[in-house]
C-alpha cells in the first residue's frame, strides 16, 4: 500500500488546490497552489489480472511493466495514469477493450477535507457498497485526488493487427461490422476502413481473408478538432473530415464541436454531488467534467 | 393518524392514480412481498404494481406525501435482502414493466423496461448472434432492472464483465419523483458517469424504469471441459496458472467433493464423484484460439494434477456439464432441507488457503458446506446446509457465515461479489472500509435522495441518526 500521508498534507483541507499529472490531458488550474500524486508501481499481479500504483506514474511505465508479464491494461497512451482514468476518454481500441471506466477496481484518493478515502475493493469481481469509482472516473479531480490506484488488467493478445479496406461507404461499413467478430477496433473516415484484429494468429489472419482485408502498420492519423460522442447508429450520417470509432460512436473530426448539454435532471444531480464531495469547490476550481 | 391510517391514506390515493387492481393492501399479497430470496423478513404497507415510467412517479409521489419509504422489486431474486421491505414501505414492483423497447442488431444495443426477465432478453436477440453477457444462476427468473439494482455477475463475467459494463443508459425516477436519464447511447456523455454510478445501487438510488443495454456477440467456437482433482488446492492453482498464462476463458468454475457427490445423486451427469474438486472451464471465440486455449489449460491442469480431463463432444454433453454446475443449489435439497448461501470474493491466489479456511469454521459450527463457484474471478459461494428444524441450528449458521466473510477480508477479498450488501452484510461494511470512505458513500446516496426515502436501511450502516428503526429483522445473521 502506497503512504498517502504527505500527499494527503499536502492536498490540505483549505483554500483551492489543482494537481498536476504530465500536463498531456489539460494540466492543472493555473494560478493557485499546485500538488502531484506518488508516482510508482506498488505491484503487478498478472495470475489476478491487476495492478497497483500511484496515479502519477506515466500510463507507458505501467504500459511497459505489464508488457514484461504479458499484461496490459485499457488506458490511452501518455500521460499519467491519474490524467488518463480522471479525464476517463478511451483510446481507439474500446470496441474491444472495453472503456477506461471499466478498468478502475479500487482508488485511494484524498477528498476535499484532506482525508484518504477508499473506494471501490481490489478484486476484479466486487459489489461492496455503492460505485464511487465510476463517479471518479471522467470527474477530472474535481471530487477527489486519485492518490494510489488498482486497476484491472488484462493479457497482452498473442498477435494485434491493423487491416484496411477501401472503397468502404456506409452500407458496405455495416455489412462488414455485422460479420466481423469481436474487432478490437473499427475506425472508417466515409470510404476507408481501418479494423485491428487481435487474438490467435491463424484467427487473425482468416478473418483477415474472409473480408479481403489487407495488413497495414496502424490506426490513421487522427483529426484533432473535436472529439465527438454520439450514438453509433448516427456514425454513417457524418460528414466532412473525420474518422469515427465504429460500433462506439467516437468521432475524431476536424472541425471543432460543442458538446450537447447533459439531461438536466442529470446535471442537478452532479452539482449536488459536487456540493457534498466538495462543498468549498476548492479541489481543480473551475473544472467542469 | 396512526400507521395503519397513513398507509390505508396512501392506498387509496394509489388507487386512484394506478387502476386499484394493481394496489395491493391484502394480508395475502402483503405477505409474499415481505421478503425477497433471503432469508430476512421485512414488512410491507402497499404494494403496487406500475406499467410505465410515469406511474412509476406516482407510486414515489404518493410514498413522499404520506412519508413512507419505498422499494423497488424485480423478480425478487436478491439474497441480500435488498427488496426487503421495512417499516411499512410501498414496494414498487417492475414485473409489469416487461417489454423489450426495441433492438438495434447492428450495433449492438437494446432499449428494455426493467421487468424484463434476464434470459428473455437472450433469447429474443439470440437470433442475431446476440446475447446480454450478464448470466447470474437466477437468469431465467430474475429482471434486468434487479440486475442493473445489484450489479449482477455470473459465470460467464469473467471473460465479458459484469452489469456495469453492459448498462450504457438508465432512465431513473429519483426519489423526489422526478425523471433523470443517466449515461446514454453515445459512449462518452458529457459529465459525470451518473450511469456506471447507479448501476449496483441496491434501489437506494432511485429506480430503473427503461435500460439501454450492450449486447454481445455470441461466439462461433465453444469447447467445454472438466477436469478433476484429488485436492481443492491443485483445482485453485490450477485457476491462477491459466489466467497467468494469460488466458481469459469463458468460464471457470469450481465445486468440491460433496456438492460433487450431490449433484451427481441429482442428474447423473457422470461426475466422478470421488475427486475432491471439479472444475469446468470453458472457452469460446474463434476456432484456432480456442482449440489452442484448451490445449495449454489441459496442460495446465495436468500439471497441477488434474486426474482427468473430459472434454464435451458436443453441445448435449456441454450442456449436460454445465446442468451440473446449474443444478447444484437444487441439489443440495438431497442432503438437508436449508441451506445459506455465501458470497465473497477473494485474490485467486488466496483460494487454497481460503477454502481451508471455510472448511475448518463449518467444521467448528458443526456444519456441512458445499463450494460451487465462480473459481475464475475468485468469487467463493460457500453453501451451508442444515436442517433449521434442529435446535440452536440458526446461530451457528450465522455465526459461520460472519467467520467466512471475515476471513475473506482478511485474505485481501471483498464482501460481497455479486449478490450484493443489502441488510445481510450492512453492518460487516466497516471490515472493508473507514468511517471516512463510508461517509463518502452516504454523501453520493445523499445527493440521490437527500430524504432517504429510497429502499432505506440498506448497505450502509446506519448513523446513530436512525434511531430505533437501526433494527436488524428477523433472518439476517448481520
Amino acid at each position: 500500500m502506497i503512504d498517502l500521508g504527505r500527499f494527503a498534507d499536502e492536498v490540505g483541507d483549505t483554500g483551492p488546490v489543482t494537481i498536476a499529472g504530465l500536463s498531456t490531458r489539460g494540466g492543472a488550474v493555473p494560478g493557485i497552489r499546485t500538488v502531484s500524486a506518488p508516482t510508482g508501481i506498488e505491484w503487478v499481479q498478472a495470475d489476478e489480472m491487476t495492478a497497483c500504483c500511484g496515479a502519477g506514474t506515466p500510463v507507458d511505465e505501467l504500459a511497459a511493466a505489464l508488457a514484461e508479464h504479458g499484461q496490459a491494461v485499457a488506458l490511452p497512451p501518455g500521460g499519467s495514469v491519474g490524467g488518463a482514468l480522471a479525464l476517463g476518454r478511451s483510446d481507439v481500441r474500446r470496441l474491444g477493450w472495453g472503456p477506461v471506466r471499466d478498468t478502475l477496481l479500487q482508488a485511494r484518493y484524498v477528498s476535499a477535507a484532506g482525508t484518504v478515502v477508499r473506494a471501490g475493493g481490489p478484486t476484479v469481481k466486487n459489489v461492496s457498497g455503492f460505485d464511487i469509482c465510476r463517479l471518479l472516473v471522467g470527474s477530472q479531480g474535481t471530487l477527489g485526488f486519485l492518490g494510489e490506484l488498482i486497476l484491472r488488467t488484462r493479457p497482452l493478445p498473442a498477435c494485434s493487427q491493423w487491416h484496411r479496406l477501401d472503397d468502404v461507404d456506409a452500407r458496405r461499413l455495416g455489412l462488414l461490422f455485422a460479420s466481423l467478430y469481436r474487432p478490437s477496433s473499427v475506425l472508417w473516415n466515409g470510404s476507408t476502413i481501418w479494423v485491428l484484429l487481435e487474438g490467435h494468429g491463424d484467427d487473425v489472419a482468416e478473418q483477415a481473408a474472409r473480408h479481403g482485408l489487407e495488413p497495414c502498420d496502424g490506426a490513421p492519423p487522427l483529426p484533432s478538432g473535436s472529439r465527438r460522442s454520439m450514438p453509433p447508429a448516427d456514425v454513417t450520417g457524418l460528414t466532412g473530415s473525420f474518422v469515427a470509432e465504429v460500433g462506439v460512436g467516437i468521432v475524431h473530426h476536424a472541425e471543432p464541436w460543442e458538446p450537447p448539454q447533459p439531461d438536466s435532471r442529470a446535471a442537478r444531480l452532479a452539482t449536488s454531488l459536487k456540493c457534498r464531495f466538495d462543498p468549498e469547490g476548492r479541489l481543480n476550481p473551475g473544472v467542469c467534467p | 393518524m396512526t400507521a395503519d391510517g397513513v398507509a390505508a391514506a396512501a392506498a387509496a390515493e394509489l388507487r386512484r392514480v394506478l387502476h386499484p387492481s394493481r394496489v395491493h393492501t391484502d394480508a395475502t399479497e402483503l405477505g409474499l412481498y415481505r421478503r425477497d430470496a433471503s432469508s430476512i423478513d421485512g414488512r410491507a404497507a402497499i404494494v403496487c404494481f406500475p406499467t410505465d415510467t410515469a406511474e412509476v412517479q406516482d407510486c414515489v409521489r404518493v410514498a413522499a406525501r404520506y412519508g413512507l419509504p419505498f422499494v423497488a422489486r424485480g423478480a425478487g431474486t436478491g439474497l441480500a435482502g435488498g427488496a426487503v421491505p421495512l417499516d411499512g414501505a410501498v414496494v414498487i414492483v417492475t414485473t409489469k414493466m416487461n417489454r423489450v423497447v426495441s433492438v438495434d442488431p447492428v450495433h449492438r444495443l437494446a432499449w428494455v423496461q426493467p421487468g424484463v426477465l434476464n434470459l428473455d432478453l437472450t433469447r429474443e436477440v439470440a437470433v442475431h448472434g446476440l446475447h446480454f453477457a450478464p448470466d447470474p444462476s437466477s437468469q431465467q427468473s430474475c429482471s434486468i432492472g434487479g440486475n442493473v439494482a445489484n450489479n449482477s455477475g455470473g459465470p460467464h463475467c469473467l471473460a465479458d464483465g459484469v452489469t456495469a459494463s453492459h448498462v450504457l443508459a438508465v432512465e431513473v425516477v429519483l426519489a423526489d419523483s422526478s425523471v433523470a436519464m443517466l449515461g446514454g447511447e453515445d459512449p462518452e456523455p458529457p459529465g459525470l458517469d451518473l450511469r456506471g454510478t447507479f448501476v449496483g445501487g441496491e434501489g437506494m438510488l432511485g429506480i430503473a424504469t427503461l435500460i439501454c443495454v450492450r449486447l454481445t456477440q455470441s461466439p462461433p467456437a465453444v469447447r467445454t471441459m472438466l477436469m478433476d482433482f484429488e485436492s481443492v488446492e491443485d483445482g485453485a492453482r490450477t485457476v491462477s496458472a491459466v489466467i497467468a498464462a494469460g488466458m481469459v476463458p469463458a468460464a471457470l468454475e469450481m465445486m468440491d467433493r460433496l456438492c460433487i457427490e450431490a449433484v451427481e445423486a441429482y442428474i447423473g451427469a457422470g461426475l466422478p464423484t470421488d475427486a475432491a474438486a471439479v472444475l469446468l472451464v470453458e472457452v469460446s471465440g474463434l476456432r484456432h484460439g480456442v482449440d489452442a486455449d484448451t490445449a495449454r489449460i489441459i496442460d495446465i491442469g495436468v500439471a497441477h494434477g488434474a486426474r482427468t480431463v473430459r472434454v464435451a463432444q458436443d453441445e448435449a454433453e456441454r450442456q449436460l456439464l454445465w446442468k451440473g454446475r446449474k443444478t447444484a443449489f437444487g441439489a443440495v435439497a438431497r442432503i438437508k432441507p436449508n441451506y445459506y448461501l455465501h458470497d465473497t470474493v477473494v485474490p485467486r491466489r488466496a483460494l487454497p488457503e481460503v477454502l481451508r479456511r471455510v472448511y475448518e469454521i463449518s467444521e467448528r459450527h458443526q456444519l456441512m458446506v458445499l463450494n460451487v463457484f465462480h473459481a475464475g474471478d475468485g468469487n467463493l459461494h460457500p453453501l451451508l446446509v442444515f436442517d433449521k428444524r434442529e435446535p440452536g441450528v440458526m446461530e451457528r449458521v450465522h455465526a459461520a457465515g460472519e467467520e467466512i466473510v471475515r476471513v475473506s477480508v482478511e485474505f485481501g477479498g471483498v464482501l460481497s461479489g455479486e449478490h450484493g450488501i443489502g441488510l445481510e452484510k450492512r453492518d460487516l461494511m466497516p471490515l472493508m472500509f473507514s468511517p471516512d470512505d463510508l461517509a463518502a458513500q452516504e454523501a453520493l446516496r445523499e445527493a440521490f435522495d437527500p430524504d432517504r426515502r429510497a429502499n432505506p436501511w440498506k448497505v450502509l450502516p446506519s448513523p446513530a441518526a436512525c434511531g430505533d428503526l437501526q433494527h436488524v429483522p428477523d433472518g439476517a445473521w448481520v
